[in-house]
């Protein structure tokens, strides 16, 4: 039973890379795997799953009520199938950490939140007080695990497996007391933050959100996701999904360019991973230059222009 | 409709925090402890649903030693109508908080209870997800938006892909998001009158809660340290750099 469960997480057309992140954790622990994919016609869904290198089965449950990534509705499921596996793991992304709680409790375990890194199945680290400190966690030996990968330590795996697709029907109906009214979708075509290999972002400074087309334009420029600070959300510059840091989304591209933004731990505490930090503030003592491997203290406003034209 | 609301006492957000040398914790000798923000958040709601006449007690519960009083009191200022604090030396971890919340909720039968999304210590985000799947009853987490209507509630949850609506029944556990509201400032004279305000303490075992830390945290350090970086004169010398590294 040194077996782990990874709980797939799509969007009804495409599996996340969280997905294969969780299974780079997976295999970082030394367990074969095996995949989950909830939800309504998952055919497409299983397949690009079963390419995960190193896959075991993929364990297609489809169901009308399973489209919606309801946590009551998912949550049975995955406890309907959790005997066979001493390892339950699910992404650190929204979705994962709706759900993987609530199936802990109703394996009345203790979750392990945001594994940045494994020393072995019962031991790992993670992140606490906003990344301002890493800590050992020790779960039981033998006990359950139910966990969330931190997606943005984590490299997905390769796509060259061919695991073998399994069709379960779904073991509960649908939750009576929950429903689903819809997703209002903000971001639009730009590369997901999450998976992104660059981000521009923009802080409070932007002013406006006119001016966050600038971000979006030299975004475009370089093919590059967007991001902002929780302040330029908050102020109405931009959607919510674009928000990055402690509360928003943690992320790890190789490039991150921040305009305009001072530098708050909860943000940087969601750029850490990133390979190059660019900075671009006016004020020459913003803590974000701190973090910073390329500073440049500078009005945004001169600094985009002129970035256009020499990308351009 | 009782309402009630879960505080806790964290280390205040804008507080730089230390590892201590020996790894066994973080400093927080003399540091300023708060409500974590997303608990404030939580009671505000809970006051503005009171206040627009749907509902008639706002109780909040926080789990801790005797100084998890102060924060109780805060919230009383705030305009909360009793305190529970359920004594416990222990740091919990969230499964046995969600199996103290429970035990609360037998006895006082709220119709909502509303959490933060996570406490900002821990970070771990799981005590609202659970005390929803012990009670078995919907949760909605990560909310920015909260409107009821007789029996239920519909809640906007701000989720990776955007904002997703959802609507459950009640009793319901609402875990909040911090753009759901503005908490507000709570006034001299309030503070007074919270101190005649019920604050009723508890002790674990009386609630017939044994706690059940399995899970065993040790080894404290900082996060690794940047390397540090360099300040660039201008633009072009910043397109240039970005472009002999290979990322533009
Ligand atoms: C519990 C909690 C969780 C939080 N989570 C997050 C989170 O997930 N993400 C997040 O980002 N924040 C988060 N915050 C908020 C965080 O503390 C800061 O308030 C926020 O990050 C500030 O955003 P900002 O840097 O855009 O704005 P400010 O701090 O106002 O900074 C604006 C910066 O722009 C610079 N500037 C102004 N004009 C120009 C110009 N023309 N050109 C160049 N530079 C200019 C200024 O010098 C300043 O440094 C959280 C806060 C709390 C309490
Ligand atoms: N000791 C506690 N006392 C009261 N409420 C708590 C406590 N711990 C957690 N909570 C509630 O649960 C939420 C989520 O915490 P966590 O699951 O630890 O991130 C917090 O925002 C609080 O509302």
């Amino acid at each position: 039973m040194n077996r782990t469960l990874i709980i797939a997480e799509h969007d009804g057309t495409s599996l996340n890379p969280s997905t294969s992140k969780c299974a780079r954790c997976a295999t970082a622990i030394g367990q074969d795997f095996d995949i989950v994919v909830m939800g309504s016609s998952t055919n497409e869904i299983a397949t690009q799953a079963a390419a995960i290198d190193g896959a075991g089965t993929v364990i297609s449950v489809d169901a009308e009520h399973l489209a919606n990534p309801l946590a009551a509705n998912h949550a049975s499921e995955v406890v309907a199938m959790a005997d066979g596996y001493s390892h339950i793991l699910g992404p650190s992304t929204t979705y994962g950490r709706d759900l993987m709680p609530r199936i802990a409790a109703l394996l009345g375990v203790n979750q392990v939140s945001d594994i940045s890194a494994v020393e072995d199945g019962y031991h790992f680290k993670r992140p606490i007080y906003a990344g301002n400190a890493i800590v050992d966690v020790h779960a039981p030996e033998g006990s359950k695990v139910v966990a969330t990968v931190r997606v943005a330590s984590w490299k997905a795996l390769g796509d060259g497996g061919n695991a073998a697709v399994e069709s379960k029907s779904a073991s509960s109906a649908a939750s009576s007391h929950t429903r689903y009214v819809n997703l209002e979708s903000g971001g639009g075509e730009r590369p997901d933050l999450q998976t992104a290999t660059s981000v521009i972002s923009g802080g409070r400074a932007m002013a406006s959100k006119e001016n966050f087309d600038l971000i979006y334009e030299l975004a475009d420029l370089i093919g590059a996701g967007a991001g902002a600070s929780r302040a330029a959300v908050d102020a109405g510059y931009c959607p919510n999904d674009m928000q990055v840091g402690q509360t928003g989304k943690i992320i790890s591209p190789d490039l991150y360019i921040a305009f305009g933004i001072s530098g708050a731990i909860q943000h940087i505490t969601g750029i850490k991973d990133a390979g190059t930090i660019v900075a671009v503030n006016k004020d020459a003592d913003a803590p974000i230059f701190e973090v910073a491997d390329i500073g440049l203290a500078a009005d945004l406003f001169t600094v985009i222009p002129e970035m256009k034209q020499l990308l351009g | 409709m009782k309402i009630l609301v879960g505080i806790k006492r964290v280390v205040d957000y804008n507080v730089r925090i230390r590892v201590k040398s020996d790894g066994s914790g973080v400093d927080t000798d003399g540091v300023k402890m708060s409500i974590n923000p997303f608990d404030e958040i939580a009671l505000e709601e809970a006051l503005r649903i009171r206040e627009a006449g749907l509902a008639e007690e706002v109780i909040v519960v926080s789990l801790g030693g005797n100084e998890c009083q102060q924060q109780l009191r805060t919230g009383l200022a705030m305009g909360a109508d009793r305190a529970i604090q359920v004594d416990t030396s222990e740091n919990l971890q969230p499964l046995t908080i969600a199996r103290t919340f429970l035990k609360v909720i037998e006895k006082e039968q709220p119709g909502l209870v509303l959490l933060g999304k996570q406490a900002i210590d821990g970070d771990n985000s799981q005590t609202a997800q659970m005390l929803a799947a012990l009670w078995d009853r919907p949760q909605a987490t990560f909310a920015s938006g909260l409107n009821l209507s007789g029996d239920t509630a519909t809640v906007v949850r701000e989720v990776d892909a955007g904002l997703e609506t959802i609507e459950v029944d009640l009793p319901a556990v609402v875990s909040v998001d911090l753009r759901l509201n503005e908490p507000r400032f709570v006034k001299l004279p309030d503070i007074m009158k919270a101190k005649r305000k019920p604050l009723d303490v508890i002790s674990l075992g009386d609630l017939g809660v044994t706690s059940e830390n399995d899970l065993e945290i040790s080894h404290y350090t900082p996060p690794p340290a940047r390397d540090k970086g360099h300040m660039v004169e201008d633009t072009a010398q910043l397109v240039a750099e970005l472009k002999s590294r290979g990322l533009v």
